[in-house]
């Protein structure tokens, strides 16, 4: 395996600010110099205040690699997040933001990979996620996938109108989304779990692939990561087929 | 690049300075390429290789009749967060060494995982009581998602050097990048210089 480049801090410009949900905001924002990256990738953002004093954090890209020229982030508004309060509060488009990337690399998906893949994400776990979607999307050869998808509430489904629509046009992609609120009201027409991912719930979104996933992708929080990863290594998936990752503390 | 607007947030002072572009996290995240290995002490053992030959092989009794070693410390990951004031107990290396009458090699060590991690650094940095295999974290065992049973403990170095579920150690000539090192992340890992990923 070759060494990635990480990429020379550049500067970016943010193109639009949109509510995804109650507490994630989507930016879009302009690459000064062309950055190729690969699907769950992340970049590291640097904020800078007039005495000096930077704070850094990452996040992951939800854009499709296809473009190279701008990225999309989801950041999701953390309790005494001091970057994510700056960017819910404060950033607007056109504003300037010091970036590089693309990092991490274990964490990532290609549309060359075609045998049947889960993906499992907590909450804005999706991020990585739904750029590898995005990517293969785009491909010819989309292996049989599956998407299990646990949010609290319907509000806190992220790009769920996106990701039903995937799942429209392409049969060989299943997506359930799994609601984790028993009051969370969700509109009729949508079908939709109501209780965690438990095993059960991944026993049966297993038998949509026709075989066992030869690879599994799981992002969240630690509890929910841990949680799931005991699950796949119990149903016999390979330690090494299992990628994972966390945040929060 | 001075960024609009942003004047950081009023913070408590540190009891100590933290590494550049770090933050100070009371929780203990978990970041693991993986899911969490079943690791079983009955089972576990640790071993030593210097020069392509296994100098010693302890089981997790063994391990725990050498001489043990507390370190109170600083820890700073990589994703940007420092913990301070951490307790830590476990063997050094150079108790494993003398328990196997083995002078200190130089060169490179490789440390080696279950679940396959590995990463690479100076054999000077785990040596001289730099290093541990750490199975105590706040005079509790060390947690499965933290690295438990036992984890090398490399506290100078950004924590990915830490390895979780450690195996065996490879002392070797030659530095060889281990897995974060293979995508880009930095050979050595000093928090203190910021030295990331690969070109900092």
């Amino acid at each position: 395996m070759n060494i990635d480049p990480v990429r020379e801090w550049q500067i970016a410009t943010v193109t639009s600010v949109n509510d995804e949900s109650p507490r994630v905001k989507l930016f879009k924002l302009d690459l000064a110099n062309e950055t190729k990256f690969r699907a769950g990738q992340y970049f590291d953002i640097r904020l800078t205040a007039p005495d000096g004093y930077q704070a850094q954090r990452s996040y992951s890209v939800t854009s499709s690699p296809e473009d190279s020229n701008s990225i999309e982030l989801a950041i999701e508004l953390i309790a005494d997040g001091e970057v994510s309060a700056y960017f819910h509060e404060i950033v607007k488009p056109d504003d300037q933001i010091e970036l590089r990337g693309p990092i991490g690399g274990h964490f990532t998906l290609s549309p060359n990979f075609t045998k049947p893949v889960l993906l499992v994400a907590g909450g804005s776990g999706i991020a990585p996620i739904i750029s590898m979607l995005r990517h293969r999307r785009s491909s010819t050869r989309i292996a049989p996938t599956v998407l299990m998808f646990s949010v609290r509430t319907e509000a806190d489904a992220l790009f769920a109108q996106e990701l039903e629509d995937m799942a429209q046009e392409n049969p060989n992609l299943h997506i359930i989304i799994a609601l984790t609120r028993s009051e969370s009201e969700t509109p009729d027409s949508k079908q939709r779990e109501t209780r965690r991912i438990d095993r059960s719930m991944i026993d049966s979104a297993i038998t949509k692939l026709a075989e066992q996933p030869a690879r599994a992708y799981v992002c969240g929080g630690t509890d929910f990561v841990e949680s799931i990863g005991n699950h796949l290594l119990d149903i016999g998936l390979a330690y090494h087929d299992i990628r994972t990752e966390r945040f929060g503390p | 690049m001075i960024t609009n607007n942003f004047f950081g947030r009023k913070r408590p002072e540190p009891t100590r300075p933290v590494p550049p572009g770090q933050y100070l996290e009371d929780g203990f995240p978990v970041l693991s390429a993986g899911p969490t290995p079943k690791v079983d002490t009955a089972t576990w053992d640790f071993s030593i290789e210097i020069g392509g030959a296994e100098i010693g092989t302890w089981s997790w009794d063994q391990l725990n009749a050498l001489p043990q070693t507390d370190i109170h410390t600083d820890i700073h990951c990589v994703t940007k967060w420092s913990k301070q004031d951490t307790d830590w107990r476990g063997v050094t290396i150079d108790a494993l060494l003398e328990d196997a009458g083995v002078e200190p090699p130089t060169g490179f060590v490789m440390a080696g995982c279950d679940g396959g991690y590995t990463t690479n650094v100076p054999a000077a940095d785990v040596l001289d009581g730099k290093a541990l295999l750490a199975h105590t974290y706040d005079n509790e065992p060390l947690a499965p998602e933290h690295g438990g049973p036992v984890r090398l403990f490399i506290p100078h170095l950004y924590l990915w050097k830490s390895a979780k579920w450690i195996r065996s150690l490879t002392f070797m000539d030659q530095d060889v990048p281990g897995f974060w090192e293979r995508y880009g992340y930095h050979m050595y890992g000093d928090p203190w210089r910021e030295q990331r990923y690969s070109n900092d």
